[in-house]
């Protein structure tokens, strides 16, 4: 694999929760406005290697990365790295739609008024921009006072990418964005992270082998803890170099 | 096949039977009191009762004052209960999932719960009344606070676990410090469960009589003075009720129906709105 700008490298990193250890000596590279996939079978470690690049792990006690992941460089496990300012610059949307009980503009602005002091106006202007960014501001303009709950499902997944981007992050981190909706909002998520690429370094956990193929131009398989195969998306799906990764993506396994 | 099928159709016949029947018995109980409150009571309710002061023994009068105090001594104990109800349940839920001191004040916050409010008035009585040397409205607050506080300790805690980690991991995904994720998005997930649990402390509250006999005790005339003692609904109720005098009996059922008639109304508004939590969960 070439080495272009790489964004976030981990560098043997090993996780545990408590004393089970679910991440064994993970070393990999995400390509800067690449999009890279995450695939493997359920409890392999993908959505917990994701949860270490924003150190979501650590609002749990017990929970521990050990070894170097370097965002541009600097080691986000140092424990001089501000855990806040951190998940500002990486952001990370989850599997289900997590709408606040709030209103549309508040979900989106929610984020921006953490870091920025905008006025009224440029607040707006945000907020406008990153809806559209998420394809969904022709769908809520109108109704951006109302609560975002009474969105669908898919909707509130895109308000969900929508506040995740208007914090502008430079990171992306996808857990399963699509696995609780259904194909139409699928399909509409999928156009919206392919643009995003443009933009964004992003991964994505994803247990729809389609949905690697189609939207990522790198995957990773996991199992069982360990990093199986990494490579060019193209490469993984069309001539693996590991056994282990041509059963799983066959559907021999898994 | 058939027998065993039947057989359970008779036992759920006999079960759904008695089940019935136990809620009759319990519906029966529950309006033969509201019927007798609202035979005796009914007729009591008039203007007067709500512009004069209580009388002198075999005169006519109002509950004016017990009406005003109660409400002052309601307000005031729920003002200085909630918020630190809250405080402490929110730490509960948010920051002590394991350690011992939230173990310990939750057990000790159990037995606050179920502690009968006697022993509330009397330490009250020991630790403030004595020491002042007068009973006071404001004693009264006080024994009022410590009956709201576990409650709202509680139904806090219980609303606030109830909103999924989902919710405050996507806060502090944007970078949200904790005491944002708290205060701006789960305070405001677990609102009206939050705000159910006060209307029920305030409900529990108003009908208290044993920790105001040892606090604010009673008081003939109109007075605001939270350092006096304090007329309130339920002692004079206590009083009224076993006084051989008629109008005082009379006055005693129409004040029993008032506080009634507000726990009912309390209890339906903190039924409107768990309603709403749960469409928002």
């Amino acid at each position: 694999m070439q080495r272009m700008n790489s964004k976030v490298t981990t560098h043997e990193l090993d996780f545990f929760y408590g004393k089970y250890h679910a991440l064994r000596s993970i070393s990999l590279a995400l390509m800067e406005k690449k999009i890279t996939a995450f695939i493997g079978p359920s409890g392999c470690g993908k959505s917990t290697l994701l949860r270490t690049f924003n150190r979501m792990y650590q609002l749990y006690p017990n929970q521990e990365a050990r070894g170097k992941i370097l965002i541009d460089g600097e080691n986000i496990l140092d424990h001089k790295q501000d855990l806040n300012l951190l998940r500002a610059k990486v952001g990370m949307v989850f599997q289900k739609p997590t709408p606040f009980p709030m209103s549309i503009f508040d979900n989106v602005a929610f984020g921006v008024k953490l870091y920025e002091s905008l006025n009224r106006c440029e607040l707006s202007e945000r907020v406008e921009w990153a809806l559209q960014k998420a394809a969904l501001w022709d769908e809520v303009k109108d109704k951006l006072q109302q609560s975002a709950i009474s969105l669908s499902g898919g909707q509130q997944q895109r308000l969900c990418i929508a506040r995740t981007i208007a914090v502008k992050p430079e990171v992306v981190l996808l857990d399963e964005p699509t696995s609780a909706l259904d194909p139409i909002s699928t399909a509409r998520i999928e156009d919206l992270i392919f643009k995003l690429k443009e933009d964004y370094t992003i991964a994505i956990v994803t247990h729809n082998m389609q949905q690697a193929a189609r939207v990522s131009d790198y995957t990773a398989y996991m199992y069982l803890g360990e990093m199986i195969e990494f490579d060019d998306t193209d490469t993984i799906f069309t001539k693996p170099k590991q056994k282990a990764t041509e059963d799983y993506i066959t559907g021999k396994f898994g | 096949m058939i027998s065993v099928y039947l057989r359970r159709r008779l036992i759920n016949a006999v079960h759904l039977t008695f089940s019935v029947l136990a809620m009759l018995f319990g519906l029966f109980w529950l309006s033969w009191i509201l019927l007798t409150l609202l035979g005796n009571g009914l007729s009591g309710i008039t203007l007067t009762l709500f512009t004069e002061m209580t009388p002198p023994p075999g005169n006519e009068g109002g509950l004016l004052n017990a009406i005003a105090g109660s409400v002052m001594m309601v307000m005031l104990a729920t003002f200085i209960g909630t918020p630190i109800g809250i405080l402490a349940g929110t730490y509960l839920a948010e920051f002590g999932h394991s350690d011992w001191l939230a173990a310990a004040t939750r057990f000790v916050n159990d037995i606050l719960l179920s502690a009968p409010s006697i022993v509330i008035g009397l330490f009250v009585y020991t630790v403030y009344v004595l020491k002042v040397g007068n009973f006071s409205g404001w004693a009264g607050v006080f024994a009022l606070a410590l009956i709201v506080i576990p409650v709202v300790v509680r139904t806090t805690e219980d609303m606030l676990r109830l909103i999924p980690d989902s919710l405050r991991e996507a806060a502090a995904a944007l970078g949200a410090p904790r005491w944002k994720v708290i205060t701006l998005v789960t305070w405001r997930a677990a609102e009206m469960g939050i705000v159910t649990g006060v209307l029920l402390a305030i409900a529990r509250i108003s009908g208290e009589t044993a920790p105001l006999l040892f606090t604010a005790l009673n008081n003939q005339f109109w007075s605001l003075d939270m350092e006096q003692p304090m007329a309130n609904l339920p002692v004079v109720i206590f009083q009224f009720a076993m006084s051989p005098y008629e109008s005082w009996q009379q006055l005693a059922w129409s004040g029993a129906l008032l506080i009634t008639l507000t726990v009912l109304g309390l209890n339906i508004a903190a039924r409107i709105f768990t309603r709403k939590q749960g469409d928002i969960n």
